[in-house]
């Protein structure tokens, strides 16, 4: 989290770079960023005048800050690994896909696939996300704010998936072992997809989780929903 | 993958803007669909003169000028022509059937791909840039335009193939996708006796709406009817004079963003596209939900 950052090395003591988008090419600030020395070089990164790029910030395996001033398109900071990643804006497609870990922070909506295949981390989206968040998730952590599309976490096999509004049609479809926490309304579930008690242990979890994400709601008016675990084993209703 | 842009000007103080604008959009999507690029421009003075009605085709090797005054001797009327590359676009006082019939008699060999009251649609094969830049589509002005880079999927790399499909007085399609049923509703469509120019899954689509328009269906409804009939992955912006119109399929996976000011309505596969819009960033925001029709009134 950005504030453990701060606390650690005051703002005014850290090394900060500005990147202009306008003037520099997408591939030269990726290149910077994948550096070996990148994080003696400077710990926070800012972003300006990201237009709805393509591939910002992807790639990263560095305990730093990259701060993006606006919107972003497609894959941004896909594959990241320690680092801490921040949209002050929207995101587009495939948003922190197949992030390892580290943590990616939207202030905006994000568009489909966000988390998509996503292994570990924390991925934060304070408005909406589109659809398919979290599908085929792998142990990330995604919490948004604001509503889900349809189709979030289809196939999800580890990880959780936190949504402080509402989900679209076939919510957790085909899920395996990935967790889901809905406080608002769901249109429907997806094949094999139920609600279950949400126990003490799955409150602690929740708290943590919206604490982490710096979103304030209340974790008792959530429900959780996870795979009924019927498609795991051949069943003929199952078959063509 | 294929990149749509659409840009809808509420604002007349923009429309002097529309051509400039509209291509700086293009730009952002030619990744999307290197192949071939077309456009359909609404309100410019210089392709479709106020009064008058325009045919757009593909000459197929007849110079423009004999086009223009074969068809001229046909009509007794001063035809006016803008040669677009790849394209021709003819003008006249006449009434939007007579100036077709006329063309495809004076240019038998020609393929008319567009008609209508203040509408011209220049397409062709080719770089989308190199082909915006033989348009002049940088000097166009109106009320609305809509673009298409083709990545061809579905059927061969022809002029024909490229979009918008405009098959109805003022109507456009472009698509974004790919329709997997098209072979049966273009038999079924056929067998009504409606004509098909090309083998593009597109153009099934644009003659569906087409022809539910023309049987009374407004732009909404001939889309929701759109939606029930068509199997596949699709975003569609549909115009006619006075609408603009975006619907996606169930699945929702081929991407749309809109944008919205009291200025103007902008369309995008992607935000790129709108980023140098004025006022974009004061814009509202949105993707379409699956199988909504969005549609904004002139």
């Amino acid at each position: 989290m950005a504030a453990m950052t701060e606390a650690a090395v005051p703002l005014q003591q850290r090394q900060s770079v500005r990147v202009d988008l306008a003037r520099t090419s997408v591939r030269e600030l990726n290149a910077a960023l994948h550096a070996g020395d990148v994080a003696q070089r400077a710990d926070h990164w800012l972003v300006r005048h990201p237009q709805g790029k393509h591939s910002i910030a992807v790639g990263l395996d560095a305990e730093i800050e990259v701060e993006i001033d606006g919107h972003v398109g497609y894959y941004c900071a896909g594959m990241n690994q320690r680092a801490t990643v921040t949209v002050n804006g929207n995101a587009g497609t495939g948003l922190a896909e197949n992030m390892m870990s580290g943590t990616v922070r939207v202030k905006g909506s994000a568009s489909q696939s966000a988390g998509a295949t996503a292994h570990g981390g924390l991925l934060v989206i304070e408005g909406d996300a589109s659809a398919r968040c979290g599908i085929s998730m792998k142990g990330v952590d995604i919490v948004v704010g604001g509503s889900v599309g349809h189709m979030s976490a289809f196939m999800g096999q580890a990880g959780r998936l936190v949504v402080c509004g509402d989900a679209g049609e076939a919510l957790g479809d085909s899920l395996y072992e990935a967790r889901i926490y809905l406080q608002g309304s769901v249109k429907s579930l997806g094949a094999d997809c139920i609600e279950k008690p949400l126990r003490d242990e799955h409150l602690a979890e929740l708290t943590d989780l919206l604490a982490r994400a710096g979103i304030s709601a209340d974790p008792r008016a959530f429900r959780r929903y996870g795979s009924a675990r019927q498609l795991y084993s051949f069943h003929v209703d199952n078959a063509y | 993958m294929c990149g749509i842009v659409g840009l809808h000007l509420r604002e007349p103080e923009l429309h002097p803007r529309l051509g400039e604008l509209l291509t700086g959009m293009l730009g952002q999507v030619v990744e999307r669909g290197p192949d071939s690029a077309g456009v359909a421009v609404y309100g410019d003075p210089r392709l479709s003169p106020p009064g008058t009605t325009t045919v757009s085709l593909l000459p197929r090797g007849a110079a423009a000028e004999e086009i223009a005054t074969a068809t001229q001797a046909l009509l007794s009327q001063t035809v006016s022509f803008v040669d677009g590359g790849q394209t021709v676009v003819l003008s006249a006082a006449v009434a939007d059937d007579e100036l077709v019939d006329a063309v495809r008699r004076a240019a038998p060999d020609s393929l008319v791909i567009g008609h209508g009251a203040d509408m011209a649609v220049l397409k062709g094969v080719g770089s989308p840039l190199a082909l915006a830049a033989s348009f002049d589509l940088a000097s166009a002005q109106g009320w609305q335009g809509v673009a298409h880079t083709r990545m061809a999927t579905e059927s061969a790399v022809t002029p024909e193939g490229s979009h918008p499909f405009s098959v109805g007085s003022g109507q456009c399609l472009v698509h974004n996708g790919s329709f997997a049923n098209h072979a049966t509703i273009r038999r079924e469509l056929r067998a009504e006796g409606v004509p098909f120019d090309s083998e593009n899954d597109s153009e099934v689509g644009a003659r569906f709406v087409a022809h539910h328009l023309a049987q009374g269906a407004d732009l909404e409804k001939s889309l929701r009817l759109l939606c029930e009939r068509f199997d596949g992955f699709y975003t569609l912006l549909v115009s006619t004079r006075d609408s603009f119109a975006v619907v996606r399929d169930a699945i929702a996976c081929k991407p749309a963003i809109v944008a919205e000011t009291p200025q103007w309505v902008a369309m995008a596969s992607e935000y790129r596209a709108l980023a140098g819009l004025p006022g974009v960033e004061s814009a509202r925001i949105f993707e379409p939900e699956p199988e909504v029709v969005y549609a904004w009134q002139r």
